[in-house]
């Protein structure tokens, strides 16, 4: 019923995690080496070793959105940092493209990250003595990009994240949020196919935040990278996401669409970040649908099945009958009752209530 | 009764006084007691560090050398070998830059001989007009930081030049020119090299911490030993003398940046050489830039020190000033030294902040608007200098140089400024020297002779025990351990004395005045103003005021340790009472206290770690002035570091007692940064 399922992924996955583990301390990787991939945090954390990721394996198609959420400590930087190999994971196989980065020498990897990767950070991390024009072009500069070329670029990137008129500023002159735009304009400006975000807009104010998460799926709309997110902020994950990791203490406890994690949570941990988040506001259509069957009495409207159910909810509640649930062709693919929504909405609470009258 | 010890350090304290009180009293003055004076059992190790160096440098490891002169190959010693080479090397880069500037035909006898110089006397480099020096360090100056900047560095040339110190302060300029970016290198390197890797830093620490510490003196005479005297000579010892602080801010700067710079860079496709000089080094830029200016500050206090082992220019001049007591011509001297430091200082501040414009579609001109000025400069300076001939006809170009002492001169004003603050208030001066000199200062150096040498003991290691527990008690005995085993611990007392009374006197000034000033904004900007400016000025200068006012007197020395030596205490009190968190002083606010509760609960707790690391500088400045303060005439250490400088044998005596100053500031450092590490971390700061 996910959506991932049904599109068929036939291609090689961009970014492939097998079995990576990290693990921070003097005898990590003799002590990994004798737990024989069973990797108990309490037993590694009495030997001085504090376990960062722990059996992450996952694949990341071309074009997905993919975020890894958890609170702090809980691995998931760690995780990032391990697939962009900014830290070497102690074991287990990345490959990127088919190619296992943890046996890359300096100079493949130098080369791997001028042409297809860019990355995002929490605190902006823009270079205090570069303009903002200078910063953009730094990659492409470092790349060897003649001084005339580079500029060109930047300037396009500049005008790609609106900073334009502001090219000639310095990072301390720019708000937190145009800060972070200079740092997205900078890991976008070689065109990489993967782009990594580490919380970019965790240091933001809430209405700033907003604005970025709109402005980073206007990007993503048009330029459709492969990305791996990573954040500690639930409902930033559900918004943005088309697949969503959960990670706590460095293991993934639930991998899956946005719509199946809020109404299939795997763990209990997961369940409690599920609980108080507005059904309504994050399920689309497709997601609840039920299935159709011809010859169906169905009202006259329809609705659209990418269409987040508060948008059409008094419409459908005030239906008498199922209303059919169209793609963007128009074929009917399912319908939808008014039954169906309140169920969706409220029967998880209903059951609580329940247990309280007891 | 023990816990109550425990808990109460000033009841330590209070013991610990006792106990060295009732030492002092008890312990009579006598050759034999070990409790009055350890023997000096080190005696043999200066003659034992003479001895090495001389076979290092005479015996150690012959080989075949060319001599040119009888054309034949020659047996000689490789380290002098080597020493030999690289003091001609040095000194070429400086004669270079010098007959640039000056003219000459040093340069030019290195590529061919003395012989050829003599006969084709047309071939002698003409040096440049002071105008076309002047007028291009003027464009410079506005080519990185626009016309304020032009005209500090114009009016300060043309103020060398009319007071006829050209000469002298273009050789000063010509060896500093050198030194300066060989130990901004230098430092550079070993900086980025401990931030490599672990060792090295764990290596390098307690060398830096030490070579902070010996006093200038000290470098002077290995490296006379080793390279001989002259202007390369000066400049070995400058580097060694300039490096170490380049070293640690390169290391303190790029410490502190934040992993994610360096992973940023790393994602940008940096190489790790790209990594290094793009983005961690121009990021830790404000650290590394405090360095070079450390560096430069340094390389001009050692101008006159330099001097001593044969460098020229002005610091000889001063020198032979001060000795003369001609306290105007000293002053003269002493702002060229000044103004060149302050020149130097902003320039390199300027070009490390200059920025590159992408969008402006600049015509010839304008692009190169900066070398046509001085284009334009150089062609109007040597026209003018051509028309000096006939303008001063009577032998001195004052268009092309003004000669040396040729020059205006206020001398003669100052000097008889200088009389006539002796005639008016000789007898003030001459009171309150004696009062000093007889009711405190000898009174405070036979107490601290008086003192047998358990005390001293049990009194250092007391408190280092009471702040630090065994291990600072230990490290702090071993230091004056050190001392004690030399045959100079008499004179260390008295370096000591000199210190103390400094320090305390510093110290109180610091805060207090600190303090003050930190009440509002504006004097606070102000002193810090004040402490930057003063902190330029090479040491040496502080002496030149004294001397005017108190003669060759130890209150000439104390009264310079403490202007010189209060700069961090005030400095250090001002920004630790600015940085208590405005959450802090709120909360005192709402609880309704006053201005001396605020300051007395509030202020002076939270800043006082930071207080406590300002009067460690202080130390170590003072410490530093009371070495200097050879050149008036002390007894302490110092005069016997000067001492050895013109003994044939001295290398070993110097570095010794380098050491032994060396062992009392680091004695003070442990126990000083001990406390304020344990404050902060109880106060949760950092």
């Amino acid at each position: 019923m996910s959506l991932q399922d049904t599109t068929p992924s036939s291609k090689e996955p961009v970014i492939r995690c097998n079995s990576v583990y990290k693990i921070f301390g003097d005898n990590a990787s003799s002590m990994l080496k004798k737990a024989n991939g069973v990797v108990e945090a309490a037993k590694f954390q009495e030997a001085g070793c504090i376990v960062g990721v722990n059996n992450a394996s996952f694949d990341i198609h071309s074009g997905e959105l993919l975020i890894i959420m958890g609170l702090s400590g809980s691995g998931k930087s760690t995780l990032l940092r391990c697939i962009s190999r900014l830290t070497d994971a102690t074991a287990g196989e990345i490959f990127i493209d088919g190619e296992d980065i943890l046996k890359m020498n300096n100079k493949q990897l130098i080369e791997l990250r001028r042409n297809k990767m860019g990355m995002v950070f929490q605190n902006f991390a823009l270079l205090p003595h570069k303009t903002v024009l200078e910063n953009i072009a730094f990659p492409l500069q470092v790349k060897g990009m003649n001084t005339n070329d580079s500029i060109d670029r930047a300037m396009e990137m500049v005008k790609l994240v609106d900073l334009t008129g502001r090219e000639d500023y310095y990072p301390r002159q720019l708000s937190g949020g145009q800060q972070q735009r200079v740092g997205i304009a900078r890991s976008l400006a070689i065109e990489p196919d993967i782009w990594f975000l580490d919380e970019p807009f965790s240091a933001l104010d809430p209405l700033i935040r907003k604005e970025m998460q709109d402005e980073f799926l206007r990007l993503q709309s048009v330029l459709h990278k492969t990305i791996l997110f990573v954040t500690h902020d639930f409902d930033e994950a559900l918004r943005l996401a088309d697949r969503i990791a959960i990670m706590k203490d460095g293991v993934i406890e639930q991998l899956d669409t946005p719509a199946n994690i809020v109404l299939n949570p795997a763990t209990e941990y997961v369940r409690k970040f599920t609980e108080d988040v507005p059904r309504e506001k994050v399920l689309k259509i497709e997601s609840v649908m039920d299935p159709y069957t011809p010859n169906e009495t169905l009202s006259d409207f329809t609705v659209l099945k990418s269409a987040i159910i508060e948008t059409v909810a008094e419409m459908i509640l005030n239906a008498t009958l199922p209303i059919a649930v169209v793609d963007d062709a128009g074929l009917t693919v399912g319908t939808i009752s008014a039954p169906k929504i309140v169920h969706v909405l409220f029967g998880h609470n209903e059951k609580n209530r329940g247990e309280n009258a007891l | 009764m023990i816990t109550l010890f425990r808990q109460y350090k000033s009841l330590q304290f209070i013991l610990l006084l006792v106990i060295f009180y009732l030492l002092n009293h008890f312990i009579a003055p006598s050759d034999n007691n070990l409790l009055w004076r350890l023997p000096a059992a080190l005696s043999w190790f200066p003659l034992y560090i003479n001895d090495s160096i001389s076979y290092l440098m005479f015996e150690w490891w012959p080989i075949d050398v060319y001599d040119p002169d009888i054309e034949e190959f020659e047996e000689k010693p490789v380290v002098r070998e080597i020493t030999r080479v690289l003091s001609g090397f040095i000194l070429f880069l400086i004669e270079f830059i010098r007959e640039l500037i000056l003219g000459g035909v040093k340069t030019i006898v290195t590529f061919s001989s003395w012989d050829w110089a003599t006969a084709n006397p047309w071939a002698k480099w003409p040096g440049l007009p002071w105008t076309v020096v002047a007028g291009g360090a003027t464009i410079l100056g506005y080519a990185l930081a626009g016309r304020g900047l032009a005209l500090l560095v114009g009016l300060s040339m043309s103020y060398i030049s009319l007071f006829g110190q050209w000469e002298p302060a273009m050789q000063t300029l010509s060896f500093v020119l050198i030194a300066a970016p060989t130990s901004v290198f230098i430092g550079l390197m070993f900086g980025i090299w401990a931030f490599k890797s672990k060792t090295v830093e764990t290596i390098l620490n307690p060398l830096l911490n030490m070579a902070q510490i010996i006093p200038h003196f000290s470098y002077l005479i290995p490296v006379m030993v080793f390279f001989g005297i002259g202007d390369h000579a000066g400049a070995i010892a400058t580097v060694i003398f300039a490096t170490p602080p380049m070293v640690r801010l390169t290391l303190l700067g790029l410490k502190k940046l934040g992993p994610e710079v360096a992973e940023s860079g790393m994602m940008s496709g940096c190489t790790s050489f790209q990594l290094l000089t793009k983005v961690l080094i121009p990021t830790a830029r404000r650290d590394i830039l405090i360095g070079v200016n450390q560096v430069i500050m340094q390389c001009l206090a050692m101008v006159v020190l330099a001097s001593l082992i044969g460098a020229k220019g002005l610091g000889i001049d001063l020198l032979i000033a001060l000795n003369g007591l001609k306290i105007g011509a000293a002053t003269e001297i002493g702002i060229c030294i000044v103004l060149i430091a302050i020149v130097l200082d902003r320039l390199s501040l300027a070009w490390a902040n200059t920025q590159v414009d992408y969008f402006t579609d600049l015509s010839f001109v304008e692009k190169h608007k900066h070398s046509l000025m001085f284009l334009a400069v150089f062609i109007i300076g040597i026209a003018l200098a051509y028309l000096g001939q006939f303008i001063f006809p009577e032998g001195f170009n004052y268009l092309y140089i003004v000669p040396h002492n040729k020059g205006i001169s206020i001398a003669i004003f100052l000097q008889s400024g200088v009389d006539w603050i002796w005639d008016t208030f000789f007898f003030a001066l001459k009171g309150f020297n004696e009062w000093l000199i007889i009711s405190v200062l000898m009174k405070v150096k036979g107490a601290f002779l008086g003192m047998p040498v358990i005390a001293t003991f049990t009194l250092v290691m007391g408190v280092g025990f009471i702040v630090g527990g065994i291990r600072v008690a230990l490290t702090v005995g071993a230091f004056l351990l050190f001392i004690a085993l030399t045959p100079w611990w008499d004179r260390a007392l008295i370096t000591a004395y000199l210190m103390s009374v400094s320090v305390l006197v510093s110290g109180i000034i610091g805060i207090t005045l600190g303090t003050l000033c930190a009440q509002n904004a504006k004097s606070t900007r102000f002193i810090l103003t004040y402490c930057d400016t003063f902190q330029t000025f090479p040491s040496f200068i502080y002496l030149i005021p004294v001397m005017m006012l108190f003669g060759i007197t130890d209150t000439a020395v104390v009264i310079a340790i403490i202007v010189y030596a209060s700069i961090p205490a005030l400095r250090y009190t001002v920004e630790g009472l600015l940085s208590v968190p405005q959450t802090l002083q709120d909360a005192g606010t709402m609880a309704g206290v006053n201005r001396a509760q605020r300051w007395l609960t509030i202020e002076l707790p939270m800043s006082f770690p930071h207080i406590a690391l300002g009067i460690n500088q202080t130390v170590v400045f003072a410490l530093s002035m009371v070495i200097i303060g050879a050149m008036i005439g002390t007894d302490d250490l110092g005069q016997l570091i000067l001492g050895s400088l013109s003994d044939r044998n001295g290398v070993g005596n110097g570095l010794i007692l380098g050491v032994c100053v060396a062992c009392i500031g680091l004695a003070i450092d442990q126990i000083l940064r001990t406390w304020a590490n344990q404050r902060k971390l109880a106060l949760g700061l950092n």
